[in-house]
């Protein structure tokens, strides 16, 4: 072992290799970043980028990509490329709030299920069984149909459909750190149970959710185009990435309409897939590289 | 003087000594239990998801001018039973559903039981050839890649499969088509057989299974033709799904100590694999197959959609497409059903294979 070779100057780590665990430097982490960087700054500098606006029918429909028209037009003589630019300001904030009052909803009523227990938790837990046992587009299909189409209402059933994942798994890291001596020891000196759980067991809960929340990004972009793809997100015109493959899969023969938004969302959701990945690597010392290495 | 009735004078009651079920039973009725209530609770989601909504059946499914005649609305209310109140509504609901009666489409107006009938079987025939493929695959390559970890086929298996679960099921089954069917001509375009090919006579209504009962080779060719890329289309996202699972369960196994006496003791490495690795490994695969079914029903939506394949999935999204709140009902009903039957099998295989969960 190196302890018997202590190193007469203390070691000093790279500054990288302090804040960034192996796992987070592997390759496919920092190309994943690397594109989900891009779409950002393309989503927020979409006027800048995009060379024409995404709605004005000025151009002769059905043109094959060109150097005037990098991913061609549609069917009403809009650029195809300057709609995919403006579709990331779709996708991307939506999937992230989508994501974001999910992981909300599910982890309050998770975290109260799994510190109060008993009715809250039997009452939680129930329902969160019972939309699990719709599969997610089913019953977000019937909600979005149900409330109107839009883009507002299959953001919201999408909601109804993802909170369950987080209440699960925030109610069973409850559970768990709830049970450990450090939560019993601060309520024995009088600490409140709402103080308990938001000062102790709160903070050990919020690492891996975030994972997961990082993770299902990718999946909320999918899901939430897909919706548009069946015509119950985005109306027309909007420059949305679904509704634009499914128009493509109208006119396929102009092959460009539906493949350059499409792979849009798959470039997209790809770059969350791989940080998401090595974030849970970090996270889950079970599929981590280092654990690997006893063979 | 009578003698005092003393307490060994009375019969001893005839009881059987309790013996308690065997773990395995309980887990079975336990799980039985389970199901009842998730269905019964799942009919209930089905009926108040329909009540809750503020859209109006009435507006979706009459006339501009039928709807503003108060007579029509009436009619139709009454007709489907609109105008009694909610429990009584599904109260009625209940009592049909067990009759085997999920009510009538409001679409073509008839019953929801047939229209599920015709569409099921197009739709089990395209899930079960999909999650086949799927299985066989994503297994495969996730053993493959567990056994060259952290060496190229594993870098290589690990973009593949990150690459399967990010890519738009209705995108791909857009490029297979555009690819397969536009330029190379190698698959057809959609619907479940040729022009001109007569439907084999029903017996499941699984096309290819009919077909090949009925002895017709062409017919049953023809349907397979048509299945394999709406098949292999829902199949790329779970074969990326399976992968991963496979590979982190197989790491998790071929690192303990049982594996390495076994390599040891001089096994050859295929029997060390086998019966070892992958028969510790294969429960935590197998939970997995729920979820897999689960995508297969969700991409079934999106691929129909694009293949005009006659099945579930369509009928699916023009129910929820035109409010058509029996048809609606009737299909999510079904569909979770079957999803949480398969988790039941699934539960129930998993305490097969692995005994060490029938007790918790």
């Amino acid at each position: 072992m190196s302890t018997a070779l202590a190193p007469e100057k203390p070691l000093r780590p790279r500054l990288s290799r302090r804040w960034f665990p192996p796992a987070l430097r592997q390759p496919l982490t920092l190309v994943g970043a690397t594109i989900a960087l891009v779409w950002f700054l393309v989503a927020a500098l979409a006027p800048l980028v995009a060379p024409y606006d995404p709605l004005e029918q000025a151009f002769v429909p059905f043109e094959s990509p060109s150097a005037g028209h990098l991913f061609g037009t549609d069917e009403l003589g809009r650029d195809v490329f300057s709609r995919v630019v403006y579709g990331a300001r779709i996708s991307l904030p939506l999937g992230v709030l989508l994501v974001v009052l999910a992981s909300t909803i599910g982890g309050v009523l998770g975290a109260l299920a799994g510190y109060f227990r008993g009715w809250a938790d039997g009452a939680v837990m129930r329902v969160a069984d019972l939309v699990f046992a719709f599969p997610a587009i089913i019953l977000a299909m019937v909600v979005t149909a149900a409330l109107g189409r839009g883009l507002t209402n299959a953001v919201l059933a999408l909601v109804i459909v993802a909170w369950p994942s987080y209440a699960r798994v925030v109610r069973s890291l409850v559970l768990s750190v709830g049970d450990s001596e450090y939560v019993w020891a601060t309520r024995l000196l009088g600490t409140s149970a709402r103080r308990a759980l938001v000062r102790e067991v709160l903070p050990n809960v919020v690492g891996p959710v975030l994972v997961l929340a990082t993770l299902d990004v990718g999946n909320a972009i999918l899901l939430l185009s897909g919706l548009s793809f069946l015509g119950l997100g985005a109306q027309p015109p909007a420059a949305e990435w679904g509704s634009m493959v499914a128009t493509g899969t109208q006119y396929f023969q102009f092959w460009w309409m539906g493949t350059f938004p499409g792979l849009a969302i798959f470039t997209a959701v790809l770059a969350f897939n791989f940080v998401g990945d090595s974030l849970r690597d970090v996270f889950d010392p079970r599929t981590a590289r280092e654990s690997r290495e006893r063979l | 003087m009578a003698a005092p009735r003393r307490r060994y004078d009375r019969k001893p009651p005839v009881t059987l000594p309790r013996v308690p079920a065997p773990p395995f039973v309980r887990f079975l009725l336990r799980r039985a239990g389970a199901l009842v209530l998730l269905s019964l609770g799942i009919t209930l989601v089905a009926f108040a998801l329909t009540q809750l909504v503020p859209s109006d059946p009435v507006a979706a499914n009459l006339g501009e001018q039928a709807a503003a005649d108060p007579a029509a609305v009436a009619a139709f209310k009454e007709r489907y039973g609109l105008d009694e109140p909610i429990p009584v509504q599904y109260w009625r609901y209940l009592t049909n559903l067990l009759q085997g009666d999920l009510g009538e489409s409001l679409q073509d107006h008839e019953p929801v039981r047939e229209n599920l009938a015709r569409y099921v079987p197009a739709t089990a025939e395209l899930a079960v050839l999909s999650t086949v493929v799927a299985v066989l695959v994503g297994v495969a390559f996730g053993v493959a890649a567990a056994v060259r970890r952290n060496r190229f086929t594993d870098h290589l298996l690990r973009v593949f499969s990150l690459a399967g679960i990010s890519m738009p099921t209705f995108w791909i089954a857009l490029v297979a088509l555009y690819v397969f069917f536009f330029r190379l001509g190698w698959f057809p375009g959609g619907d479940r057989l040729d022009p001109g090919v007569l439907e084999p006579p029903h017996k499941t209504g699984m096309y290819t299974v009919d077909a090949l009962l009925a002895g017709q080779w062409s017919t049953a060719s023809d349907a397979l033709h048509h299945l394999i890329l709406p098949a292999l289309v829902l199949a790329a996202y779970n074969v990326g799904l399976l992968t991963r699972y496979t590979r982190s369960a197989v790491l998790e196994v071929i690192g303990n100590d049982y594996v390495r006496a076994a390599r040891a003791k001089g096994l050859p490495e295929s029997s060390v694999l086998f019966r070892h690795v992958l028969r510790a490994a294969l429960p935590s695969v197998v939970t997995v197959i729920g979820l897999i079914f689960a995508n297969v029903l969700t991409g079934t939506v999106l691929v129909e959609t694009i293949f005009a394949w006659p099945g579930i999935g369509q009928y699916a999204y023009r129910s929820a497409v035109t409010l058509d709140l029996p048809a609606i009902m009737g299909v999510s009903l079904f569909v979770a059903v079957v999803y949480i039957s398969v988790n039941f099998v699934v539960d129930i295989l998993y305490g097969v294979i692995d005994p060490r969960i029938r007790v918790t």
